[in-house]
């Protein structure tokens, strides 16, 4: 990693241990398992659920007989959706971005019709899973189908049968933000209208599985009218409330844990129906039970992300000056709301100007129903899909002038004397520098070499042609102001809660309400308490993700756990230090204004020696025989933060990209990046978060695609067909950062969870069409596969619709088991 | 996923386990190195009645010669046909498709015969053992019988073993580079580690020059490996040259009839079964 400090910054002075790269704390049980993952719980009498899935994309269910399953050796009861139908309720959507958003409702387990392939209509209980699991395919289930709307823009068109027929049509809301109408902006149409060039471009967003390591999975244990809920999830704290609210069970005789957490990218930002259902069937039989998912199981069921389509218009004079802004978003939702499913794209609302200053700008967005498992947070959340096309516009615009793409950026981009700049959506962007991060980045990349190379390659005609291209972001982060999401009818603030306590022997317990999965809390938190306290950083213990430890917190996603959290931590150790002087003056016999206190010790200025550390305090408060009167007898602190802004984490991805034009296949061939994350507490931690990011965001654009075919089976439905890249197919990653601080948090931290995401995808996009595009090629529909690539090359257009079916390898993996039933009209094609 | 039950028999010898096949019931499965069987086990697209688990046996293990014919063992895994001196020697072909199959915990797992018993169109050892037309030897309770590749390869996820039989063992040519042979496994993959999208296996005999002989099989081309007869024919006594290998492998998917799946539809999958067989070719040929 080429770590450039700014010069301005001081975080990382050398004895601190902020901005040192420790090592993980947690890493060693995580890694080797040595821990307690969800699906490792063992209770005692506890029962296995499964779960019959309904094969059908949209039917009634006409006919449903469990008995075969009742008679199944060990199971010991059968629910359908009859048996939950009063108590269930629906799953909630936290999220109403308009007033007369239509939400159909969510049931846990269907009752009387099916939205989906996947959708729960049966709930085995055994007393081995072995046993749940024998007996699903004894249950019989007749459906009348009904017609299956899978097409986002087909769905909205008048006539178009409906997902669900309570409904007047599958729009779910009409969201629009018009900068004219806010006063952040001018005139949108009147700026299309004046323009001297205008580009307009339909670019698709592919549906995504975040596909985390860990499968989901939850334990509920009942205790009289007391119930404690194990999940893997990444919101224990909003799980807990939703759930209360969802089953009538009140809120303080439910307690819940998630343990250590394996992955969730946003896919366990959810309140899922197996977790109400375990809560519905522990509460009918009064003993303990357990759903753990299998991987098919996840891919269909479990919340996916994207899967936009995206009409973008720029309007800009012939100098290359970007007058105006439109977008229209269809955005699918499938088959119902779930937590924050209309929401995440409304949230990109605010970034498609990006890093541009643009005098004009309209969104609007349609939600749209289709009979698709529902989708919604996914790393990145809205941020990568407004990136991703405002970047692309860019260069379409650049080609349409006929400048050079990083010229027109220059020329439209804030600079770094302007900030805070408020942008055309009406957000205060706190600090940065694009040029700088972009001439780093292009150093690290080896830039002028790779285009004479490339130049080489087009005078020879090489088959494998080389392009090189962009990304140039920001994204917001450090969810949330409370009073900003408010404004967007959002269900929570965007708070965050921290505890420290003292032990008497010194050691420190650090309580966070932001529930780590995978992001490394612990050892972050102990930097900065070590830092703050004076403490070794050993001494301090990180407690989190229990909601009867941690009471009070909104838990992890958004790249919100340090820039909120961790500033919740800060100012909770500073009142520790606030209280500990008071007990240190009385101690010393002095004047609190005359302590000092650094390394852990307070100190009587100008008399040398006369010194209690803070780790001493803490045990002579503990014995509490000598302390100062009127205060009680604690230096513990809590505190809770709420950030006035969010921070705004910025870069320049440059990805260098081989396409071979003769097959299709697109290598990346070097990969640069240079990330402004602010202030940096641990450069290993922010590294990897770089890594894993780049891979997730480089996979969208080659990879990854959740396909269903004509009857709505997800095909890919295995990790055969679901494409994810390893280690073999991704490049050296060349990193590097700039550091402007936050302005929204004393740490100065920006957040760094989704930035390689959403920048790398528009830029290995736009690196390949650098490759091809002397060819004609001027879009290509992610993911690039060979075959699109090859089409767009020799047939023209954006590579058009992949097959449906899903591969013969491996024996045929999709069939009805894991992906459900097919008709003639799957077109499954293959020799299965 | 949970497979659903079944019983499950561990013989030692090549006798015992044909016994146990006999005595499984209406569904018996053969186990060797279970890296496709028991992925479908798992998902219960199949459900055996019985489980015959060959890793015991150990004389279905190794490769020994026998005059111009390397001798495979069916239950050799893929780790030791890479690790094998003889296959180094004279079976560059297998080693090449080898080296490519899945990753090194599969490799270490998977067998030689369990991979062509299996028969997966995708796999890459059938299209291998097909262009080297292999031989494959059958025990069953009737004797002993040989198979050409040409007619144990019989339809998707079919081959020529009759119920009760057991492959025990691949017979192939010995190909040697003293002798003017030159080969390439030339596998298309969207990521590493995965199945072929489309692969080809080229021999090529160098005399004089000229091209003597070129075996070609494809893998994924359809419902079983297939030769690309065109293209073999034309390159007999072609000129060694760029032009001739590349006139001869347009003709490589002719006859054809792939299906289409999300990694490729049809017509692309002919396409690149003739960009690779020109690839397979070039290298295979030293050009």
């Amino acid at each position: 990693m080429t770590a450039v400090e700014d010069p301005t910054s001081t975080a990382s002075a050398p004895e601190k241990l902020v901005g040192q790269a420790r090592l993980r704390k947690e890493d060693a049980r995580l890694i080797t398992g040595d821990t307690t993952w969800t699906d490792n719980m063992t209770l005692p009498g506890m029962l296995h659920l499964s779960v019959l899935r309904s094969p059908v994309a949209h039917a009634r269910i006409t006919h449903l007989d469990v008995s075969g399953a009742l008679d199944s050796p060990n199971v010991l009861a059968v629910f359908t959706g009859r048996d939950f139908a009063e108590e269930q309720g629906s799953l909630p959507c936290a999220w109403p971005v308009t007033p007369d958003m239509v939400n159909p409702g969510h049931p846990s387990i269907a009752v009387e019709e099916v939205n989906h392939v996947g959708e729960a209509v049966a709930i085995i209980v055994g007393r081995t899973k072995v046993a749940a699991q024998d007996a699903v395919e004894k249950i019989d289930v007749d459906y009348e189908p009904l017609p299956v709307v899978l097409d986002m823009e087909e769905a909205v068109k008048d006539g178009s049968p409906l997902v669900h027929d309570h409904t007047s049509s599958n729009t779910s809301y009409h969201f629009v933000f018009d900068a004219g109408d806010a006063g952040t902006g001018g005139d949108t149409e009147q700026a299309f209208a004046d323009a001297e060039v205008t580009v307009s471009r339909r670019f698709v967003q592919q549906r995504l599985i975040p596909a985390f390591m860990e499968p989901r999975s939850v334990v509920v244990q009942p205790s009289g009218d007391n119930y404690t809920m194990w999940s893997a999830t990444q919101i224990p704290h909003i799980l807990r409330v939703m759930a209360a609210m969802v089953t009538g069970i009140p809120e303080h005789k439910l307690r819940v844990i998630a343990p250590d957490v394996g992955g969730g990218f946003g896919g366990k930002l959810q309140v899922n129906p197996e977790e109400i259902l375990c809560l519905l069937v522990a509460r009918r039989l009064g003993k303990p039970v357990k759903w753990t998912e299998t991987r098919s199981e996840s891919l269909m069921t479990a919340h996916h992300g994207r899967d936009q389509v995206q009409f973008i218009d720029i309007a800009a004079d012939r100098e290359g000056n970007v007058k105006g802004l439109r977008v229209r978003l269809l955005a699918d939702m499938g088959a119902y709301l779930r937590l924050i499913t209309p929401g995440v794209p409304a949230l990109g609302a605010f970034m498609f100007p990006g890093i541009y200053k643009i005098p004009a700008y309209r969104f609007e967005c349609d939600g749209v129903f289709t009979n698709k498992v529902p989708t919604d947070a996914y790393r990145g959340a809205g941020r990568p899909e407004a990136t991703f096309a405002i970047e692309r516009i860019m260069d379409e615009l650049a080609v349409e002038l006929g400048m050079d793409p990083l010229e027109l950026r220059r020329k439209n981009w804030i600079n770094a004397e302007e900030f805070p700049f408020t942008t055309v959506a009406g957000l205060q962007y706190d600090s940065g520098d694009y040029g700088k991060a972009t001439d780093q980045a292009l150093q690290l990349l080896g830039y002028d070499e790779l285009r004479a190379e490339q130049q080489r390659r087009r005078e020879s005609n090489d088959p494998v042609q080389l392009g090189i291209w962009f990304s140039t972001f920001t994204e917001m982060c450090g969810l949330a102001p409370s009073r900003v999401l408010g404004s967007l009818a959002f269900g929570a603030g965007g708070w965050e809660q921290a505890s420290i306590r003292m032990l008497p022997t010194g050691k420190v317990e650090v309580v966070t309400g932001s529930t780590p999965h995978g992001q490394g809390h612990e050892t972050a938190w102990s930097q900065i308490v070590a830092d703050e306290l004076g403490v070794p950083f050993e001494d301090v213990e990180v407690l989190h993700g229990d909601t009867a430890i941690s009471s009070r917190g909104l838990d992890t996603y958004g790249s919100r756990s340090l820039v909120v959290g961790g500033t919740a931590v800060v100012k909770a150790a500073e009142k520790v230090v606030a209280k500990a002087r008071r007990i240190a003056a009385h101690l010393l016999e002095a004047s609190e204004d005359d302590l000092e206190f650094t390394g852990g010790k307070f100190s009587v200025k100008g008399t040398p020696g006369a010194g209690v550390g803070i780790q001493e305090v803490a045990l002579a408060i503990f014995a509490a025989h000598d302390y100062p009167e009127g205060i009680e007898p604690t230096i513990d602190a809590e505190a809770t933060f709420d950030p006035v802004n969010f921070s705004f984490p910025h870069g320049t991805h440059i990805s260098a990209m081989e396409v071979d034009t003769e097959t299709g296949f697109v290598k990346i061939r070097k990969y640069a990046s240079v990330d402004d994350v602010g202030t940096i507490v641990n450069p290993m931690i922010v590294e990897g978060q770089m890594h894993g990011g780049l891979a997730q965001g480089i996979s969208q654009a080659l990879y990854e695609e959740a396909i269903y075919d004509a009857d709505g089976n997800l095909t890919t439905g295995t990790f055969v067909d679901y494409l994810l890249p390893s280690a073999a197919d991704l490049p050296h990653f060349d990193t590097g950062n700039t550091v402007h601080p936050a302005t929204s948090n004393p740490m100065g931290a920006k957040g760094v969870g989704e930035a390689g995401c959403i920048a790398s995808t528009p830029a290995v996009v736009n690196a390949a069409l650098d490759a091809v595009r002397h060819l004609g090629v001027s879009d290509i529909r992610m993911p690039l596969t060979p075959e699109r690539v090859w089409r767009a090359i020799h047939g023209g257009g954006d590579g058009g619709d992949r097959a449906t079916a899903g591969t013969n390898a491996y024996g045929g993996a999709s069939t009805e088991t894991s992906s459900g039933v097919s008709t003639e009209a799957s077109s499954l094609g293959g020799d299965k | 996923m949970i497979p659903a039950a079944f019983a499950y028999a561990r013989p030692t010898t090549v006798d015992e386990a044909l016994q146990a096949i006999a005595g499984g019931g209406e569904d018996v499965k053969v186990l060797a190195g279970g890296q496709s069987l028991i992925p479908v086990m798992r998902l219960r697209l199949a459900a055996p009645e019985t489980v015959v688990d060959l890793t015991r046996v150990r004389e279905l293990r190794g490769v020994r010669e026998e005059g111009d014919v390397l001798v495979i063992g069916a239950m050799t895994t893929h780790s030791d046909v890479l690790a094998d001196p003889l296959l180094a020697q004279y079976g560059q072909l297998v080693v090449q498709a080898t080296e490519t199959v899945a990753d090194r915990q599969v490799r270490h797992r998977g067998t030689f015969g369990g991979a062509l018993a299996h028969a997966d169109p995708a796999g890459d050892l059938p299209a291998v053992a097909l262009a080297l037309d292999a031989e494959f030897v059958l025990v069953g309770p009737s004797g002993r019988r040989t198979v050409p590749a040409a007619e144990f390869f019989v339809d998707y996820l079919t081959t020529a073993l009759e119920e009760g039989e057991l492959l025990v063992e691949i017979r192939v040519p010995k190909l040697a580079e003293a002798a003017g042979w030159g080969v390439r496994y030339e596998k298309f993959t969207r990521v590493a580690q995965a199945w072929s999208i489309v692969a080809v296996a080229a021999a090529v005999r160098r005399e004089g020059g000229r091209i003597a002989e070129a075996r070609i099989g494809l893998t994924n081309m359809g419902a079983t490996p297939l030769r690309a007869a065109a293209t073999e024919a034309a390159l007999v006594g072609a000129d060694l040259s760029l032009e001739a290998v590349t006139a001869a492998a347009a003709m490589a998917a002719d006859g054809t009839s792939p299906s289409s799946d999300l990694n490729a539809q049809a017509d692309y999958r002919q396409h690149l079964a003739q960009v690779l067989t020109k690839r397979a070719l070039s290298a295979a040929a030293g050009l």
